[in-house]
C-alpha cells in the first residue's frame, strides 16, 4: 500500500500510532472548527491518548472541507510525503470509508497547457516524485472518456483523490469512536486566558476547560485569534465546482487537466471545479451564503473540452464552498508564543489532502512542541509580520465594497 | 453593476457576460398563471419573454423529471415535433399571448437564477438561465414572474420503484396536454382534491378508473367532488393502503392493499399532495416560508421575483397537507421493509438511509455498520444534505425529485419532530438536469479565457517547499505562472 513514484516510508503508520499511544494522555484539548483540518488533528491527539472535545459552529465539514474537489496530491507541500504515507491506510484506521484512490492524471488540450504539464512533470521528477509522460494515443487509452482533442499528459506515480464529505465523517466518528467529543452548532465565542495560557474556550454549548487549544476555524481564524490578540492574515474567496450524473468508470479516476482540477466519483460522477473565484469577507460568524454563478456554464464547457466523450452527460448539480487564503497561499501551522498553549492550523486552500499529515504535525506541535517528521519553520505565522494591514489591496484581493 | 474592483487578473471580477438579450418582464412557465401574468405584461406594453420547458425532452421524462412520469408515456413523446404541436394545440391562450407580442419560447427551460446578493457580486446584473434542446443562454430582466406550477409528491412503499407508479401531476400532462398516457386501468392514492380531480380527469379521458386508496377513514377532499367521484361508480378503499405493487417486465401489473385486497391494474397514481415547484428561488438563495395548508414550502417575499398560480402555494381550503402526507408516509413507511427503496437513482434502501450506511460499492467495516440515524442525531438535528452526501440519497440525476420529500418526512419522523424541523435539503443550479454541451458558454469572453487558472493563480503557492528562498523559487513562479491563462 504504498506509492511506486514515493520514497519508501522509514515507519509504517501503523507503528507511529503505537509510538504515539499515550503520549498525551489525561491532556485536555479543545479544538475549535470541525472540518478537515480540526477533526484530523482531533483524531491524531486522541489516537495519542489527549481528551479530545471538538466545537464547530455547524455541522461537521459543512464548510470548504465537504465541498471540495478531493483531490490529495499536492506535492509542493512539506507534508506531502507524510500525506501519501498515511492515505492508503486511512480508511483502515479510522474504520470508515473515505473512497481514497491512488494516482492521478493531468490531460493537456492545448500546446500551452502540455507544456506546461511537463515543466511540472520535471519538477516532480526533480523531487524524486515519478511522474510518466503520456502522448495523446497513450492518454486515450487511459482516459476513455478523453477525445482526439488531446495532445498528450502526464502520470503522477503518486497522490489521489477521496470523497470529502465521508473522509469529514470518517475522521469524525473515529475520533468520537477514541472518545472525543463533538459539538456541533456550537459556535466559540471568547477565550479565558491566565497566566499566558488559554485555560477554556466559551461557546453556546458552554465553558470547556482546557490543557491546549486548536484553532482550525478556516477563515474564521481571523477573528477568532484577534481575541487573543493575534494577527493571522486570511483573505477568504468563494470557488465553484460542478458536477454530471455518472460516466462509466475510468480505470484512474484522478484526472485533471485543461484548467480544470476534480475526479470521477467511485459512482462515476465527474466533479470538477476551476477558474475565477471571488474574494469576500473573512465574516466572523461565518459565510452568509455560498452561491454559485453562471461560471456553471464556463465549466461545463472545460469539462466538455476534457471528456468530449462526455459531453452528453447531464450536469445535475452545482455548489460553491469557501477557501481561506494566506498572502502567498502556503499553510500556517505554527504554536503560538503568547498565549503558548495554541496552535493554528489553516491550509491555505489545499488542505484536504494533505489533512492525514496536516493533523500529524499539530498533534507534534500541541504534544511536543515541534514537527516531528518535516521541516515546518517555512509556514510559521511568523513570516507575516509586520505584513500590514493593506496586504489584501496590495494584491488585489479586497472584498466588494457594498453597493 | 460591478463593484467588484480587485485587480487580481483570476478572481470573478467582470468576466461573467452581460446577457444575451433583455427583458421588461421574464415568465417562467406557461400555464394558466404565467400566461395571465404575460398577457398582462403585454397588455402594459412590456417586452415578456415568456419560456415553458414543456414539452419535456423525452430523456428528461424518463428520469421522472420534472414530474414523476412513471416510464408510463407513449412513443408519442419521443416526436419532439409532433410534442410540440400538441403542446401549443393544448393551450389556446398560447396563441392569445404571441398574438399580443409576448416572445414565446417553448421547449425552453429555465435552469438558475442568478442575483447578486450575500456571497456574490460578481454579476452585470440579475439574470435567468436558460436552456433549449440546442444550447444554454442568459436574459436579463426587470420583473420576473415564476409560474413554474407543483411538482408530484413521491412516497415510496414496496414494488414502488417499477415502472407504473406515477404522479398525480405527470399523469394529468400525459392525459390533457400530450395525448400520451400508455396506461389502462390505474389505481388512485390519496382521496383530497387532487386526488378526486384525478379520477375524474382519467375517467373523462376514457382511462380505467380501478379505485381510490385512503389511509383514512373518509375521502379527504370536497364533498361535491367525491360525490362525482362516486356517481362515475369509482370505488374508495377507505383506512386502507398499497402494501406492494406487483409486476413483471413491464411494470406494476396488480397491486396489494394492506387489508388483503388485490387489484389488477397497471398504473398506481400517486396523489397524495403536490409541492409547490420552488427549485428557482431556493436554489438563488430567495426566500421561503412552511405552509402546510398551502403545499408544503412555498415562496417568501422575493424582492424583483413575483410567484403565480401553483407555485406560489397551492389554493388554501383548510386542509393541512402537511399532515395529510406525514400520515400516509407513516402508514407507507410501516408497510415498507428494510430493502424497499427510498432514492431510485442512486438505489438507497430504507435500511439503509435509516442506518446511514454508504452505497454497496463501499465497504462497511464494523465501525461504520454501527452507525445509524440515531447515533448521528445525538450529535444534532438531522440534515437532509448531510445523510445525502453520506447515504447518496437524493443525489441522482433526478435530482432528489422523487425521494427528497420522503426522506424529509422520514428524518422527521427518526427525530421525533414535525416535517418543518427537519431543514429542507437545499436546491442547485442547473435545477434540470442539462448536458454539458448544452449548459457549456462556448463563446466566452476573452477575459474570462485570459484569467482562467484551475486555482487562485497565486504562483508562490505551488513553489516545491525546499526550494521557498531559495534562487530557484522565481524560475518555478515564473514557469507556473505562464503556464496559466490557457
Ligand atoms: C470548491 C473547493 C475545492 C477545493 N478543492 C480542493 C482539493 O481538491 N484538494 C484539497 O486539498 N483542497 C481543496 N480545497 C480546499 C480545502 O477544502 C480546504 O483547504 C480545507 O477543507 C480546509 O479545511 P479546514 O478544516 O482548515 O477549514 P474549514 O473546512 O473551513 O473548516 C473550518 C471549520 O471551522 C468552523 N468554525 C468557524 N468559525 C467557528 C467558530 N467561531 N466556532 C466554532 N467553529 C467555527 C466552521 O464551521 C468549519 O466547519 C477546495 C476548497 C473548495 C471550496
Amino acid at each position: 500500500m504504498t506509492y511506486v513514484g514515493m520514497p519508501t516510508p522509514k515507519e509504517t503508520p501503523q507503528e507511529t500510532m503505537a509510538k504515539i499511544a499515550g503520549s498525551a494522555k489525561g491532556m485536555k484539548v479543545v479544538i475549535v472548527g470541525g472540518g478537515v483540518s480540526g477533526l484530523s488533528a482531533g483524531w491524531w491527539l486522541a489516537r495519542s491518548g489527549a481528551e479530545v472535545t471538538v466545537l464547530d459552529k455547524g455541522i461537521v465539514g459543512w464548510e470548504a472541507s465537504g465541498r471540495n474537489g478531493g483531490g490529495a496530491s499536492h506535492y509542493q507541500s512539506p507534508l506531502f510525503e507524510e500525506e501519501q504515507r498515511m492515505w492508503p491506510h486511512m480508511d483502515a484506521l479510522l474504520g470508515y470509508p473515505t473512497e481514497h484512490q491512488q494516482e492521478r492524471l493531468v490531460i493537456a488540450v492545448s500546446p500551452k497547457q502540455l507544456n506546461q504539464y511537463h515543466y511540472l512533470a520535471k519538477m516532480n521528477n526533480d523531487m524524486g516524485y515519478r511522474v510518466d509522460l503520456l502522448d495523446g494515443d497513450q492518454v486515450r487509452s487511459m482516459v476513455p472518456l478523453a477525445g482526439d482533442n488531446c495532445l498528450g499528459g502526464m502520470h503522477y506515480r503518486f497522490g489521489g483523490h477521496a470523497n470529502p464529505q465521508r473522509s469529514v465523517q470518517a475522521y469524525a466518528w473515529a475520533l468520537q469512536d477514541l472518545g472525543g467529543r463533538i459539538y456541533q452548532h456550537s459556535p466559540v465565542t471568547g477565550f479565558e486566558t491566565v497566566g499566558g495560557k488559554v485555560t477554556a474556550v466559551h461557546a453556546t454549548s458552554g465553558r470547556h476547560e482546557c490543557d491546549a487549544v486548536v484553532v482550525a476555524a478556516g477563515p474564521q481564524i481571523q477573528a477568532l485569534m484577534a481575541k487573543l490578540g493575534v494577527e493571522v492574515p486570511l483573505a477568504a474567496a468563494r470557488a465553484e465546482m460542478i458536477v454530471t450524473e455518472p460516466a462509466p468508470m475510468m480505470p484512474i479516476g484522478g484526472v485533471d487537466g485543461n484548467g480544470l482540477y476534480g475526479r470521477q466519483t467511485l459512482r462515476g460522477n465527474l466533479a470538477y471545479g476551476g477558474g475565477p473565484h471571488e474574494w469576500l469577507e473573512t465574516f466572523e460568524a461565518g459565510p452568509p451564503a455560498r452561491p454559485s454563478s453562471p461560471l456553471t456554464r464556463n465549466l461545463a464547457r472545460r469539462v466538455a473540452e476534457l471528456f468530449p466523450k462526455a459531453a452528453h452527460l447531464n450536469v445535475i448539480r452545482s455548489w460553491a464552498g469557501i477557501v481561506e487564503n494566506t498572502p502567498d497561499g502556503r499553510p500556517i501551522i505554527d504554536r503560538m508564543k503568547d498565549p503558548e498553549n495554541v496552535t493554528v492550523i489553516t491550509m491555505s486552500g489545499v488542505g484536504f489532502g494533505l489533512s492525514p499529515a496536516s493533523g500529524h504535525a499539530v498533534r507534534d506541535l500541541v504534544v511536543d512542541g515541534a514537527c516531528s517528521f518535516t521541516d515546518i519553520a517555512k509556514i510559521s505565522l511568523s513570516r507575516f509580520d509586520g505584513i500590514g494591514a493593506d496586504w489584501r489591496e496590495q494584491r488585489g484581493w479586497q472584498a466588494p465594497k457594498a453597493a | 453593476m460591478h463593484i467588484n474592483n480587485g485587480t487580481d487578473p483570476h478572481a470573478i471580477g467582470t468576466k461573467l457576460p452581460a446577457p444575451e438579450a433583455r427583458y421588461d418582464m421574464v415568465v417562467v412557465g406557461a400555464g394558466p398563471a404565467g400566461l395571465t401574468a404575460a398577457l398582462a405584461g403585454a397588455g402594459e406594453g412590456k417586452s415578456v419573454l415568456l419560456v415553458d420547458e414543456n414539452p419535456i425532452p423525452g430523456a428528461a421524462m424518463g428520469n421522472d423529471v420534472p414530474l414523476l412520469f412513471g416510464g408510463r408515456m407513449t412513443t408519442a413523446t419521443q416526436n419532439a415535433e409532433r410534442m410540440l404541436e400538441t403542446v401549443f394545440m393544448s393551450e389556446p391562450m398560447l396563441e392569445a399571448a404571441m398574438d399580443a407580442g409576448v416572445e414565446v419560447l417553448l421547449g425552453t427551460s429555465a435552469w438558475g437564477v442568478y442575483r447578486n446578493g450575500a456571497g456574490i457580486t460578481g454579476l452585470p446584473e440579475n439574470v435567468v438561465a436558460l436552456a433549449d434542446k440546442d444550447r444554454g443562454w442568459i436574459v436579463g430582466y426587470n420583473e420576473l414572474v415564476l409560474a413554474t406550477g407543483a411538482r408530484d409528491l413521491a412516497i415510496g412503499f414496496p414494488g414502488w420503484n417499477q415502472p407504473g407508479v406515477m404522479g398525480a401531476a405527470a399523469l394529468e400532462r400525459l392525459l390533457a396536454h400530450y395525448e400520451a398516457f400508455a396506461g389502462k386501468r390505474i389505481l388512485i392514492v390519496g382521496s383530497h382534491n387532487l386526488a378526486l380531480e384525478t379520477a375524474l380527469l382519467a375517467r373523462d379521458k376514457g382511462v380505467d378508473v380501478a379505485g381510490l386508496v385512503e389511509v383514512r377513514s373518509a375521502p379527504q377532499g370536497d364533498a361535491a367532488l367525491a360525490e362525482a367521484v362516486r356517481a362515475a361508480q369509482i370505488p374508495f378503499y377507505l383506512e386502507d393502503a398499497p402494501a406492494e405493487a406487483i409486476g413483471g417486465i413491464d411494470g406494476v401489473e396488480r397491486v396489494r392493499l394492506r387489508s388483503g385486497a388485490e387489484i389488477a391494474v397497471d398504473t398506481v397514481v400517486l396523489a397524495i399532495g403536490l409541492v409547490p415547484s420552488i427549485e428557482l428561488i431556493d436554489a438563488m438563495g430567495g426566500k421561503r416560508v412552511l405552509d402546510g395548508a398551502r403545499g408544503g414550502y412555498i415562496p417568501g417575499d422575493n424582492d424583483g421575483v413575483t410567484c403565480v398560480g401553483d407555485c406560489a402555494g397551492l389554493a388554501d381550503t383548510g386542509f393541512d397537507h402537511v399532515d395529510y402526507r406525514m400520515e400516509w408516509a407513516r402508514e407507507l413507511g410501516k408497510l415498507s421493509k428494510g430493502d424497499t427503496i427510498v432514492c431510485q437513482c442512486e438505489e438507497v434502501t430504507r435500511a439503509d438511509l435509516l442506518g446511514v450506511q454508504p452505497p454497496r460499492y463501499l465497504e462497511r467495516p464494523a465501525p461504520m455498520q454501527a452507525r445509524s440515524l440515531d447515533t448521528l442525531i445525538k450529535d444534532g438535528p438531522p440534515n437532509p444534505d448531510q445523510i445525502k452526501r453520506l447515504t447518496r440519497a437524493g443525489m441522482g440525476v433526478c435530482q432528489g425529485r422523487r425521494c427528497r420529500d420522503q426522506v424529509a418526512m422520514m428524518l422527521a419522523m427518526a427525530a421525533d419532530g414535525p416535517f418543518g424541523s427537519v431543514p429542507l435539503a437545499t436546491h442547485r443550479a442547473p435545477v434540470r438536469p442539462l448536458p454539458l454541451r448544452i449548459l457549456a458558454d462556448w463563446e466566452e469572453s476573452e477575459e474570462m479565457r485570459a484569467g482562467w487558472d484551475v486555482w487562485f493563480g497565486i504562483p508562490t503557492q505551488w513553489v516545491p517547499y525546499r526550494d521557498i528562498d531559495t534562487p530557484r523559487e522565481r524560475e518555478h513562479q515564473t514557469a507556473i505562472a505562464e503556464g496559466w491563462s490557457l
